[in-house]
């Protein structure tokens, strides 16, 4: 049971690694039927457990099956939901290849240059130390015409910097 | 004390919510919070003063040690007065600084509010967790605050800067923080400072401390987010960033010092980076021609003499540090006010340019003159009284290394002798040169004496103080003895007669007269000494950019965007890990049982044919129906098991999604096309090997030992009594684990929304359908009742199938508790009776079952199995208790209703309702039921059975 419950996990894995998405949804259901074979032989083999139908020693573990049972309608749940992503897919490309993440591909190729907004910012701190830089460099016989262009009265009264 | 903050946040939020409407009055609100901590304050001085610390402390998390501690001493007492006079001053000054119609006025306000509440937490705080929470409070509104201008992208760039230096210190003095937590047993400040604990540990955490205190006291080489930070208001800027938040490292200096000056590295780092900080911004401010950066390169200077100061940790130091705290903080908050001035009436405070002070000036004139004289450190003002005492500390520091510490502050002072006279000039209009730009008429005359008086209160203190110092004797002395229990009896004196300070005092006020005499050669010298006045900025910088682009490298490595790689990643680690862990273990079982019957044998024998084929064949239906005898299989391999209801549920399940398969599997191509490398495919199968042996494993050493009695011996036993039920799985699913299956119906109706949702979106009707759909016949405005005949004897005999298995689903329904059954089996036997439907008359029939809505179906379910969980509480039980009812009617005997029942008929509706969504995803629309019958093999029958009437 042991060596079945692995040979469901090692074909599931194996069609899980696929593109094409019906294949990975038949996996994934391998995969689950794998996981149930190993829950239920976990448990006792014996007669169902209904009482009164027999000595409650002989009765099959009925944890498991209740797991399994839970499990069964939940992988029908996520089956259905591949299923509806595959017809999805269908209508947009008239396939169910799952293509490389285009976003995901452009984040990586971004990363040997700079972030946008970053540099942006950074830029402006730069000009802010330029102008502070000038400001410091001047001594105080500098002409003052020049330095006049640094700081303009503001008539608007808008005196926050 | 907790009120208190309370208070600030109560008058904070009030000012987000209505400043706006208030214009100039929202200051005056702002203004309340601070003024009633001030004058709580002189209530408590008496106690203060008698050494008596008030302390506060509520539970916040027990179970964690944590609590809100909150105690007021004597060091507290200083700063909350700086907080909250400063406070209450600086709201005043703005209330006339600000133009009437600015629109951000209330924000502004209730940040400023916020900030306060936060600092005076912090300086209140007794615990570390608790100050490291308004550490970061005053951190998130000093960010605010120097955005305020958010359309500006300087002051954004500068706010983030000052946020990200602040806040990676204070991290680090986070992790300081629980380590020194740890290792004292504690996190009560108070505790820790009286029995300071000791080891590699604590000192590593007092070094990650300091790195919160540097940071945020702007030392060197962290320093340059303050000087950014003068973008924000001339307010903020007097508030924060000169009298109060970064005095925030230097508290924290000051409160740990005495307690651990000792360490052996504590006297040399801290006095080291304090004093070259010193130098380094007092060089700077001395060529500053913007008189707000030179207040800020000044005020970093002076930041660097108190934590020298203070990190000397000696009696006499300790003392002169509050009084430096108290006189650096009084005289630049009205230096930063008196730039405010200049700049609101002249439009620049370049010293270049500003005007010589004509009458209606004098006020302004006499406070930049006592501030300079202060910041200068010029007898008759608080500021000497304080340099002289910070002198005295120096000249009695222990250490070989005290001397050299002496000359490096007599020439720091002298470095702010220097910078302190050109304020004064700058700002009264000495520096400007011959034949100025500035013409008088952009100015807007002399300040109003309403401008002048928040700063003129402050100089008067700082005169008061500086010629009658005695009258600080109490607070400083309640102060200092705070920090350091052995200070005792400080006594203020303008005049200690001819003595070493004084002489040094004297020394740094000529060479500070000297240099500003000789500014031009001084200049000279300081180009050559530091080329460009800023520095660190770059490495901000670059450490910036380096990480984002580091990010983005690691995003493009761990994101690579392909499913497979991240599913084999996934599943190689679930396959590595337990596998060496197997590997290592001890776990092997003694025997195996190979195999159970013969039949087992047969079972899993097509078992692994099906999913082998499922693997191999390269066409999608074909893959499905095999993954269909494989279900099939598995509900024998649960009927040998003995779990009927298991088996029950997978043909039902199996069936279903066969359906369901075919329903999606027409539209897609055939066959597999793709051609895959042969190395992938090895990968692949290596892959799946390593998963399958980890398994295998795992299900061996799983299986070899069992020490407990499992749970279900106790369900058996107690699934009559009182689940009443006699079917123990049912009973397991809808009474001792219904809050499972609650949540499990709820993923179904989850699955099933998003199902309709992926499918029925964005479909085309016209686009979707085969060519056929042209000619269907009137469709386009409104679609038309579907008009076929059908075979009457198919018709005929699917409706009394439907009712038949509707019944019999009903049976397993009701019979579940105590029979192989249930609502999920009967729930799926009811649609496979509405597959049944589909295929006679597609989904318009389906939809005369619900009358279009099936989402109501599943809404139902839903809300009946919810409404059985919650009934119980409304009588006083818990969830899903349940409950039994025997009725006794005439002719059918004794029936006994549960509440579980209930329940299980809405897990029955949700699953009827999942199905019916089902087919209202991938059922065709009406037109296009009978098109393209050849791509349509669930249709086959149906379509074999109609004939179109044109």
């Amino acid at each position: 049971m042991a060596a079945l419950a692995a040979a469901l996990f090692a074909i599931g894995t194996y069609l899980l690694l696929q593109r094409k998405l019906s294949r990975i949804i038949v996996g994934l259901a391998l995969l689950s039927h794998g996981a149930n074979v190993l829950f239920v032989n976990a448990g006792r083999r014996g007669i169902p457990p209904l009482i009164g139908s027999g000595d409650p020693a002989d009765f099959a573990d009925p944890m498991p099956q209740a797991l399994v049972l839970t499990a069964i309608v939940i992988s029908f749940g996520t089956t259905a939901l591949l299923l509806a992503l595959a017809y999805r897919s269908w209508l947009l490309t008239n396939d169910d290849e799952v293509a490389d993440d285009v976003e995901d591909r452009m984040v990586g190729a971004r990363g040997h240059g700079d972030d946008v907004e970053v540099t942006d910012e950074t830029m402006l701190i730069d000009e802010a130390e330029a102008r502070e830089q000038e400001s410091a460099a001047a001594t105080t016989t500098v002409a003052p015409t020049t330095a006049a262009t640094t700081t303009v009265a503001n008539p608007t009264g808008e005196w926050s910097t | 004390m907790i009120g208190l903050v309370a208070l600030h946040a109560v008058f904070g939020t009030i000012g987000l919510a209505c400043g706006d409407r208030l214009g100039r009055r929202c200051l005056l609100l702002g203004a309340i919070a601070p003024a009633a901590t001030f004058v709580w304050l002189i209530v408590q001085l008496g106690e203060v003063f008698d050494g008596i610390a008030v302390v506060q402390s509520v539970e916040w998390v027990p179970a964690l040690g944590l609590n809100v501690d909150m105690r007021l001493d004597g060091f507290a007492a200083l700063m909350v007065a700086l907080v909250a006079g400063i406070g209450v001053l600086v709201y005043g000054y703005a209330a006339v600084y600000f133009p009437t119609g600015r629109v951000d006025l209330g924000r502004l306000a209730a940040l400023l509010t916020f900030f306060a509440g936060s600092m005076v937490g912090l300086v209140l705080s007794d615990n570390l967790i608790v100050l490291y929470g308004f550490w970061e409070l005053t951190a998130v509104t000093s960010f605010l605050l120097i955005g305020n201008a958010h359309t500006d992208g300087r002051a954004r760039a500068a706010a983030l800067q000052a946020l990200l230096v602040t806040s990676a210190g204070a991290l680090a003095m986070l992790v300081g923080f629980v380590v020194l937590g740890q290792a004292a047993g504690t996190y009560r400040i108070s505790e820790l400072l009286s029995d300071p604990p000791s080891g590699t540990a604590v000192e590593i955490a007092l070094g990650l401390i300091l790195v919160g205190a540097f940071t945020k006291s702007a030392q060197y080489p962290t320093f340059r987010w303050l000087p950014g930070a003068m973008v924000a208001p001339t307010p903020v800027s007097a508030y924060l960033h000169s009298a109060t938040m970064v005095n925030a490292g230097v508290y924290l200096i000051a409160r740990l010092s005495p307690a651990f000056a000792d360490v052996a590295w504590w006297r040399p780092v801290v006095v080291s980076v304090g004093l070259y900080t010193m130098l380094d911004a007092g060089m700077r401010a001395m060529r500053q021609t913007d008189l707000k950066l030179l207040l800020a390169m000044s005020t970093v200077s002076q930041l660097g003499l108190m934590v020298a100061v203070f990190g000397l940790g000696t009696e006499i130091s300790v003392t002169a540090g509050c009084e430096l705290l108290l006189a650096h903080a009084l005289a630049k908050a009205a230096a930063f006010m008196v730039v405010g001035i200049l700049d609101h009436q002249h439009g620049t405070r370049d010293i270049r340019l500003l005007p010589r002070p004509t009458s209606g000036w004098g006020l302004t004139t006499a406070v930049t003159f006592v501030t300079a004289a202060s910041m200068a450190g010029i007898p008759l003002v608080l500021g000497f009284i304080a340099k002289e005492e910070v002198l005295e500390a120096f000249d009695e520091a222990p250490g070989w290394a005290a001397p050299v510490a002496l000359v490096a502050v007599v020439v720091g002072s002298a470095f702010s002798v220097a910078y302190s006279i050109r304020f004064a000039m700058g700002a009264v209009g000495r520096m400007n040169g011959r034949g100025s730009a500035f013409t008088a008429d952009l100015s807007h005359g002399p300040p109003p004496t309403l401008f002048v008086a928040p700063a003129v209160v402050l100089s008067m203190i700082t005169v008061v103080t500086g010629v009658v110092p005695g009258v600080l004797d109490t607070l400083i002395d309640a102060a200092a003895s705070s920090l350091d229990p052995a200070v005792r009896d400080v006594h203020l004196e303008i005049w200690h007669g001819v003595n070493q300070p004084l002489v040094w005092s004297v020394t740094a006020i000529a060479a500070g007269a000297v240099m500003y005499l000789r500014r031009e050669r001084v200049d000279v010298w300081l180009v050559r000494l530091q080329p460009s006045p800023v520095s660190s900025s770059t490495t901000y910088r670059s450490s910036l950019r380096g990480l984002n682009s580091a990010a983005n490298r690691v995003t493009g490595v761990v994101q690579s965007g392909s499913l497979p790689i991240y599913l084999g990643v996934i599943l190689l680690t679930a396959a590595l890990v337990p596998g060496l862990l197997l590997v290592s273990g001890e776990w092997w079982p003694d025997s195996v049982e190979v195999v159970g019957t013969p039949v087992h044998a047969v079972i899993a024998a097509v078992i692994l044919g099906g999913a082998l084929a499922a693997a191999a064949v390269r066409r999608r239906f074909t893959a499905a129906l095999f993954l269909g005898v494989v279900g099939y299989a598995m509900a024998g391999l649960f009927v040998i098991q003995g779990a009927p209801d298991l088996a029950l549920t997978q043909v039902a399940i199996e069936s279903l999604t066969t359906v369901l398969f075919v329903l999606v599997l027409r539209r897609l191509p055939d066959r597999f096309e793709s051609v895959t490398p042969l190395w992938r495919r090895g990968l692949r199968v290596a892959l799946a090997g390593a998963v399958g042996v980890t398994v295998f494993g795992l299900a061996m050493s799983a299986g070899s030992e069992r020490p407990t009695t499992p749970a279900s011996d106790t369900m058996v036993e107690r699934s009559y009594p009182d689940g009443n039920g006699r079917n123990v799985v049912n009973v397991i699913l809808v009474d001792f684990r219904g809050y499972d299956t609650l949540g499990e119906i709820t993923v179904l109706t989850a699955v099933a929304i998003g199902t309709v949702a992926l499918a029925r979106a964005g479909r085309r009707p016209s686009t979707t359908g085969a060519p056929a759909a042209s000619d269907s016949g009137g469709y386009g405005t409104a679609p038309p009742p579907l008009q076929v005949s059908r075979l009457v004897t198919l018709e005929v005999s699917t409706r009394v199938v439907f009712v038949i298995v509707m019944v019999g689903s009903l049976y397993l329904l009701f019979a579940g508790h105590n029979q192989p059954g249930g609502g999920f089996v009967g729930g799926i036997v009811a649609g496979a009776a509405v597959a049944l439907l589909y295929i006679n008359g597609g989904i318009t029939e389906v939809r005369r079952l619900s009358r279009g809505q099936p989402w109501l179906v599943l809404g139902a379910g839903l809300l009946i199995a919810t409404v059985t969980a919650v009934v119980p509480l409304l009588f006083g039980g818990s969830l899903l208790e349940g409950a039994a009812y025997t009725l006794d009617p005439p002719l059918l005997g004794e029936i006994k209703l549960t509440s579980a029942q209930a329940f299980d008929a809405g897990v029955y509706l949700v699953v009827v309702g999942l199905v019916l969504m089902m087919f209202e995803s991938f059922g065709d629309d009406p037109p296009l039921s009978d098109a393209a019958p050849d791509r349509d093999p669930a249709h086959l029958e149906s379509s074999r059975s109609e004939t179109r009437v044109s």
